[in-house]
């Protein structure tokens, strides 16, 4: 993960492509109550299962289609990415927060602080994640609250661990000694020090960390674990999807195009500014 | 006392084996260091020197404290800084600094040149930080535009010289240099050399240069300390040393160096 000097050094393409999608939904979740074409929860019967607007027999009012109670799918994308993102930014920030600080001690620290994160992170690994969090649900009770929690609780350990090895070999390089030679405090050369090292790390992780709470959320809502059933978001989308796909796929489809665009937009945008920050590589 | 610089007695250090850990119960100790006692005068170009293995790295993180011994004495300037804590160290860190031997480890790659030389003067509160630094890069021969760029985009020799700027530019009264022209190729070995020696000479620094290379230190140093597994086998002036070696050891490192003229007279 380190050792990128191989890669070509354009900024471009990736970037843009990346960050494009990410600018294109964020607008969209923002101004989704003025640019959707409908109400994501108006069910219209008579227009049932209409299809997308290149396909015969469309109306254009209903641009990707509507699903078998004739609620228009574009409008549910738009709000639904709402949802996601607002569960992407949240729980992707605090999971970074709480694991990037526990790796931090347990690398630099050593010793205690150490055993005892390890230890509990290998605890942590052993639940399996989706029934864990399925179970956290159960007990929290649905909603957006529950759905970040859920996330942070079981995802941090991948923070901490990559951390953990990151700041591990950083506290090896002698600019940590020298920092020691000139009277830096512990805490200081953590953060001074080694934290700026380790930083393109973290946001590598962190824009990945996003990608997999969408998906996470959209797990939740498909197993009707995430907020109320007929609140728009893309797992419960693709859930519906799911039973009529025979006779009106683009249900199914369309939300899970966004999905996937999302998810490999939050790696990529990562990687990409991973590289772009990194004065060694830049 | 005053024209001592570091008075060091009977000093031992022992790292844990963890290779040799049993399962239960603390690992077996290693004694790196066994019983050193020197003195260090004040102005004094002292050589380290021994093979790899021989402790002289230990021994120069242990004269500035980034390890703490096991027991025996280091007085600093007449202060015992053995077992001194961080906290009581951290004013005297000032006086006490080091040269690195890989300055691209050393060198902390997220900060320009300025910053590492900065960050220590800013830490020690000391005033006219901007004024020290472009000092310490011409007292170097560095360019002072030199400030503004990364560690990576210099040169290996350039690098070491930004590592030497970063301790002389808090003017300290001792310096350890740990093998710092090993990594270097000749030329360059040469030109951190003079620049070394022109320091110590306008400074009036004392400094304590690790090696294991005996012609390098035969150039630099005024008196040479031979480590051999973790005990002094030899202390003496330069030119007394290479004259007449008395330990084995330095008979052989001696007849290790390749020479340039082998009919050398003090082979």
């Amino acid at each position: 993960m380190r050792d990128t000097r191989g890669h070509t050094r354009k900024p471009g393409l990736r970037l843009w492509l990346s960050g494009g999608w990410i600018t294109v939904l964020v607008l969209a979740a923002l101004l989704a109550p003025w640019i959707s074409p409908h109400d994501p929860l108006a069910q219209d019967l008579f227009a049932g299962r209409m299809p997308p607007f290149w396909q015969a027999g469309a109306d254009p009012n209903y641009l990707l289609g509507t699903d078998s109670l004739g609620r228009d799918v574009l409008s549910r994308i738009l709000h639904g990415a709402r949802l996601a993102l607002t569960v992407a930014l949240i729980a992707g920030v605090l999971t970074c927060l709480i694991g990037a600080t526990l790796g931090l001690i347990a690398g630099y620290y050593g010793g205690w602080a150490d055993l005892v994160i390890s230890r509990l992170v290998d605890i942590w690994m052993a639940f399996p994640p989706v029934l864990f969090a399925i179970l956290l649900i159960a007990v929290l009770g649905t909603g957006m609250t529950s759905i970040i929690i859920a996330i942070v609780v079981i995802d941090w350990t991948r923070f901490a661990r990559v951390i953990r090895a990151e700041a591990m070999s950083q506290s090896k390089m002698d600019y940590v000694a020298s920092a020691q030679v000139v009277g830096r405090s512990r805490l200081g050369t953590a953060l001074t020090e080694i934290l700026p090292n380790v930083l393109p790390t973290i946001v590598a992780l962190l824009t990945l960390e996003m990608g997999i709470a969408v998906i996470v959320e959209a797990i939740l809502s498909f197993v009707n674990l995430s907020i109320s059933t007929d609140a728009p978001t893309w797992g419960g989308m693709i859930a519906e999807g799911r039973t009529s796909v025979h006779q009106a796929w683009w249900v199914l489809v369309f939300p899970l195009v966004a999905l996937f665009l999302t998810v490999l937009s939050f790696s990529q945008l990562g990687e990409g500014l991973k590289d772009h920050f990194d004065p060694v590589l830049r | 006392m005053s024209d001592v610089i570091y008075d060091v007695k009977d000093l031992r250090l022992s790292f844990p084996d963890m290779s040799r850990k049993p399962i239960l119960g603390p690992a077996p100790r290693i004694e790196i260091l066994k019983g050193l006692t020197f003195q260090i005068p004040k102005g004094e170009v002292l050589g380290i020197v021994g093979g790899s293995g021989s402790g002289k790295s230990t021994l120069g993180r242990a004269l500035i404290r980034l390890i703490e011994p096991d027991s025996g004495q280091i007085d600093f300037e007449g202060t015992d800084i053995t077992h001194m804590g961080e906290d009581d160290l951290r004013p005297l860190r000032r006086r006490f600094q080091m040269i690195f031997q890989d300055p691209l480890s050393s060198l902390n790659p997220r900060r320009r040149v300025g910053g590492i030389i900065a960050g220590p003067l800013r830490l020690q509160g000391l005033e006219g930080i901007d004024a020290r630094v472009n000092e310490a890069l011409d007292m170097v021969g560095l360019p002072r535009s030199f400030a503004s760029r990364y560690p990576h985009e210099l040169s290996g020799g350039q690098r070491q010289r930004v590592g030497i700027a970063r301790a002389i530019a808090l003017r300290p009264d001792f310096i350890l240099a740990d093998e710092i022209v090993s990594g270097l190729d000749v030329s360059s070995q040469a030109q951190v050399l003079n620049l070394l020696e022109e320091l110590v000479r306008e400074l009036g620094l004392t400094l304590a240069f690790i090696s294991h290379d005996l012609s390098v230190i035969r150039r630099l140093c005024s008196r040479i300390l031979v480590l051999y597994q973790g005990e002094i086998v030899e202390n003496a002036a330069t030119a007394d040393l290479f004259a007449a070696p008395t330990a084995p050891y330095t008979q052989e490192l001696l007849s290790a160096i390749p020479l340039p003229d082998p009919d050398q007279v003090w082979v």
